[in-house]
């Protein structure tokens, strides 16, 4: 099956020469239609990059993005401009989400009438209501008078949902979605997404730092973990989970605070050779994490960057000690 | 909603009607800044005045040799220039036309301004490039002298060419003002929102960015209006532009070469003019702060 | 330790405590009327304790933090209520400080921690310009002294002091900044550290260092420490006692092992059920349908009702007060025992004894 959006050694470098940043480097990640894949990794990883190249909004400085098979640089205007329709995003930030000047039935209505999926005002506004209610903002009809102000968190980012399915999108890029919202609230946000996977066929790549959440939301998909840039891991989510193959993923797992005071006591989080994060504008030859990795090698993780390879369970890693030695033993 | 079988004057009736709540909760949310509330009044009074008062108030141009520099009495409520004609009468008909410049200068320079320089912040690129690049070349024009020699060589007969040369000259600040905000505000998630949505250029300059620049877009306006206020008194006091007609700053002019400001009796003829127009000024500048709300959404809500 | 039988202030023991909170009250003034954002908080906070503050938007933690420093703003009033600090067997009235007094108490007595965000600095000074400007402002002179304390401190909160010192703000990093503030937090050797949200909009690994900072702070120092979070995992892993804070008032206190394990109120089994863990299989979550409260228009009764599967007739028309549910644990709920059978019947976290992802790998090649 052709996979709907694939990235093939995707860079996206910002700045010229030597205030040049690769956010994202060289990375290789297809999505299969009705997937769920969730990117994690900590600030400055490149995953709202790499959300924003699988999305369209950038282009990439070298690599080529495929969706449905074509490469979306080669394709004629109306190609193009059917790519960018299937492919939505849904923002972090509830508070700028949402254009604060605009009440919620000219948010979802303008881009149905623009691109006259309707054809009528009233038509529009009818459409706007079923989609109000698709992502349980009911009742619909009080939502559409109100303002962005007038709204909680967990309500804009619904809103927001909502207006990314006016062009009937293939694709879902939600970029921290629910980070900024209540964590009460939270859980419901994820269901009703699950719930637009099911009945509208939409897959998502799905950007978070929470790995509880990537989780919880990707259980029967996949989850992507990056680092400075590059894939270091990835995988079905249940095999990352419990047996994480890079020393970066496992000294996250190890790291995450608990909601549970039992585990918390017994966790033992794994220690780094050293705190600092290195800088994008200076990153470390060979294997970005060598500096803090506890598995370091002199001599083989700081000269040569490690290829992903498989692994057991599924998914590959990028670290060549703790996978041969796995081998090995 | 937009049911075909309601009638042309059932849907003409309903539209006026929703304008006029549209204008009641409009005046509700000035009210709320109540010092802004009070210039907005007195502009509206001035504006009043200037316009419906000349019907009223006929401008007095009969010479009286015996009434010059009269102090203010029961018939001259200000007093008489020194042709012996009535001050008020004159204050009343001499606004029109400082207002009309002002209004054609400031929304002249405010629609170059904000079209461009949003235009020019969103798009980027070479666009941005030239733009910033005129932008720079005109502010660096000194004004006032250029002004001063386009009128020792043009004619001024019209006050929509000195309304108009006013504007031309005086949007390069607030562009460079307006670029910087769309450069911010073209940042923001729901900008990036609506070019995901494909909502194109036009949408997304005038729909998406310039509504949350409103409230700077309306200091400027009225800013632009009384700079150009003081821009056209100036040319008129220093004799630059011919004088005609009587408005305000005519009146400063004749005043002022007719050494009214040093005599007890005449001080009036020099003062009322200026009166008028800082009064004018300051409500104008007072009002802005009400003009502010107007364009924030939370004084909108229905609840 | 001996129990109080007072049954209107749950205070755990007559073990010292540093700062007491009764019946407190914060209103904000707006153009609506007055806005009740703490509406009768009574607490004890103990010698050395951490009392974790758990709540979402709308529950007025961050006011009541606020609101015992009096850092808040001029249009909240705190009234009525009173906030009494101890130290060396004398009582302060926190509420009726003036101006010197009251900014001894803050920073000396009692320091906040703010998010690591920029603003938290002024970002124009270097580090020590504001070290310097906080400990002359209490009243010391000397300048090698105050260094001398300065470096001790950022050494014990792992940096390195010589750079931190002379560096500006933006030159640290989000970690860097909260380990910084939390260094100055200590200057003048406080007895009772508020932190608000220390751990928010930082990246896990940063997280993990700020959360063993405060553990190391907590088990050498024995500070009391009120932590303010929407974070339960924050309280899980350094709270002794866990507060649950819904419309303005404390809904369920207790131990932390008990709020986790047997909550006796259906905001607090609600927030536990919504939030996921790494560790362990795979768990449902549910969310708490509804919205957080609105201030200005609250519910009758008991705030948390129109969202609660536990509510009755009574909860709608009374508004329950804190009531004894276990050992040093209390809750504000009419239905608290049909909350304990619900947690008997499905038992949180599956078991107590929960697998360890990571246990395999753990240990190296």
């Amino acid at each position: 099956m052709t996979a709907l959006i694939e990235l093939c050694d995707v860079s996206r470098a910002f700045g010229e020469g030597q205030e040049s940043i690769t956010a994202v480097d060289s990375i290789s990640l297809a999505i299969e239609p009705g997937e769920i894949v969730c990117l994690v990794g900590e600030s400055g990883c490149g995953k709202s990059t790499t959300g924003r190249l699988v999305a369209g909004l950038l282009p990439p400085t070298s690599g080529y993005v495929l969706f449905r098979g074509q490469d979306i640089s080669q394709m004629d205007r109306a190609g193009y401009r059917r790519y960018r329709h299937a492919v939505q995003i849904v923002h972090q930030d509830p508070y700028s989400s949402l254009n604060p000047t605009q009440s919620v039935r000219q948010i979802i209505t303008t881009p149905l009438r623009r691109h006259k999926q309707v054809l009528s005002r009233s038509q529009a506004e009818r459409q706007a209501l079923e989609l109000l209610e698709v992502v349980d903002l009911t009742p619909a009809l009080d939502f559409l008078n109100k303002y962005p102000h007038e709204l909680s968190g967990g309500q804009r980012q619904r809103v927001s949902v909502a207006r990314a399915l006016t062009l009937n999108p293939a694709f879902i890029v939600a970029d921290e979605a629910v980070s900024m919202v209540d964590v009460s609230i939270r859980v419901s946000l994820l269901n009703m997404l699950a719930r637009l996977r099911n009945e509208f066929d939409v897959t998502f790549l799905f950007i978070t730092h929470d790995l509880a959440l990537a989780k919880y939301f990707a259980w029967e998909g996949r989850i992507v973990v990056m680092y400075l840039g590059r894939v270091i891991e990835e995988g079905p989510t249940p095999r990352v989970i419990r047996n994480p193959r890079h020393p970066y993923t496992q000294a996250l797992l190890s790291a995450v605070p608990e909601a549970d005071p039992e585990v918390a006591q017994r966790k033992h989080a794994i220690e780094l050779r050293s705190a600092n994060i290195p800088s994008l504008l200076d990153l470390p030859p060979g294997c970005t994490f060598h500096p803090r990795c506890p598995y370091f090698v002199p001599g083989q993780c700081d000269t040569a960057v490690p290829p992903l390879v498989s692994v057991v369970g599924g998914g590959s890693a990028a670290c060549p000690i703790i996978n041969q030695e796995r081998i090995r033993s | 909603m937009g049911n075909k079988a309601t009638s042309f004057p059932a849907r003409v009736w309903s539209r006026l009607a929703h304008l006029g709540r549209s204008v009641l909760v409009t005046l509700r949310i000035m009210a709320y800044n109540k010092v802004g509330f009070i210039g907005f009044l007195v502009v509206v009074a001035i504006l009043l005045v200037s316009y419906a008062g000349p019907t009223f108030v006929p401008l007095d141009t009969q010479t009286k040799i015996d009434q010059i520099y009269q102090p203010p009495s029961r018939e001259h409520l200000l007093g008489t220039d020194h042709q012996g004609r009535d001050i008020l009468s004159q204050v009343i008909n001499g606004g029109q036309e400082v207002i009309e410049v002002a209004v054609i200068a400031a929304v002249l320079s405010t629609l170059i301004a904000v079209g461009f320089g949003t235009l020019a912040g969103f798009v980027g690129g070479r666009i941005d490039s030239f733009t910033v690049t005129i932008t720079d070349i005109v502010l660096t024009i000194p004004q006032f002298p250029l002004l001063a020699v386009i009128a020792a060589l043009i004619r001024f007969d019209s006050l929509l060419f000195l309304g108009v040369l006013l504007g031309l000259l005086s949007w390069p600040a607030l562009l460079r003002a307006v670029r910087a905000q769309a450069l911010s505000l073209k940042e923001r998630d729901y900008v990036e929102a609506a070019r995901s949505l494909d909502l194109g250029t036009w949408h997304i300059v005038f729909r998406e960015i310039v509504p949350n620049m409103m409230p700077y877009i309306m200091i400027s306006f009225t800013l632009a209006l009384t700079g150009a206020i003081y821009q056209q008194v100036g040319l008129v006091l220093l004799g630059l532009v011919p004088i005609s007609g009587s408005n305000w700053g005519v009146m400063i002019n004749l005043a002022w070469v007719r050494g009214a400001i040093f005599f007890e009796d005449s001080i009036w003829y020099i003062m009322s003019p200026v009166v008028a127009i800082a009064l004018f000024q300051l409500a104008i500048v007072t009002m802005a702060r009400s003009l502010e709300q107007v364009f924030n959404p939370r004084l909108r809500s229905e609840t | 330790m001996s129990q109080d039988r007072s049954q209107h202030r749950p205070m755990t023991s007559n073990t010292f405590s540093p700062l007491s909170l009764h019946n407190i009250h914060i209103a904000y003034a707006t153009r609506a009327g007055p806005v009740q954002a703490v509406r009768g908080v009574t607490l004890d906070l103990l010698a050395g304790e951490s009392l974790a503050l758990i709540g979402e938007s709308g529950s007025g933690k961050t006011t009541l933090g606020l609101g015992i420093v009096r850092l808040l703003a001029k249009t909240a009033r705190i009234e009525p209520g009173t906030i009494t600090y101890r130290r060396d067997g004398q009582e302060i009235d926190v509420l009726g400080l003036k101006p010197a007094a009251l900014r001894r108490f803050r920073w000396s007595e009692c320091a906040i921690v703010f998010q690591s965000a920029l603003n938290a600095f002024n970002p124009v000074l270097r580090i020590w310009d504001q070290v310097w400007d906080v400990a002359h402002a209490h009243g010391w002179k000397d300048d090698k002294a105050v260094r001398q304390r300065a470096l001790d401190l950022l050494r014990f909160v792992q940096l390195d002091p010589e750079r931190v010192i002379h560096a500006y703000p933006h030159e640290l990093s989000g970690g860097m900044r909260q380990r910084a503030l939390i260094a100055m937090a200590l200057l003048l050797d406080p007895q009772i550290l508020i932190l608000d949200e220390p751990t928010t909009a930082l990246d896990i690994l940063t997280q993990r260092t700020i959360i063993d900072l405060l553990r190391r702070l907590k088990e050498e120092q024995h500070f009391a420490m009120i932590f303010i979070s929407h974070d339960l995992a924050l309280a899980a892993e350094l709270a002794d006692r866990v507060a649950t804070i819904y419309a303005g008032k404390v809904v369920e206190i207790g131990p932390v092992h008990d709020i986790f394990y047997h909550p006796r109120h259906p905001y607090t089994l609600g927030l536990i059920r919504a939030v996921p863990t790494v560790s362990g299989d795979f768990e449902e979550l549910t969310s708490i349908p509804g919205s957080p409260p609105n201030l200005i228009n609250l519910p009758s009764g008991c705030k948390f009702h129109p969202r609660c599967p536990f509510a009755t007739g009574r909860c709608q028309e009374e508004e329950p007060e804190l009531e004894r549910a276990g050992l040093n644990h209390y809750t504000a709920c009419w239905n608290w025992p049909e909350v304990k059978r619900e947690v008997e019947i499905h038992p949180i976290h599956g078991k107590t004894q929960s697998t360890i992802a990571f246990s395999e790998t753990e240990g190296g090649p």
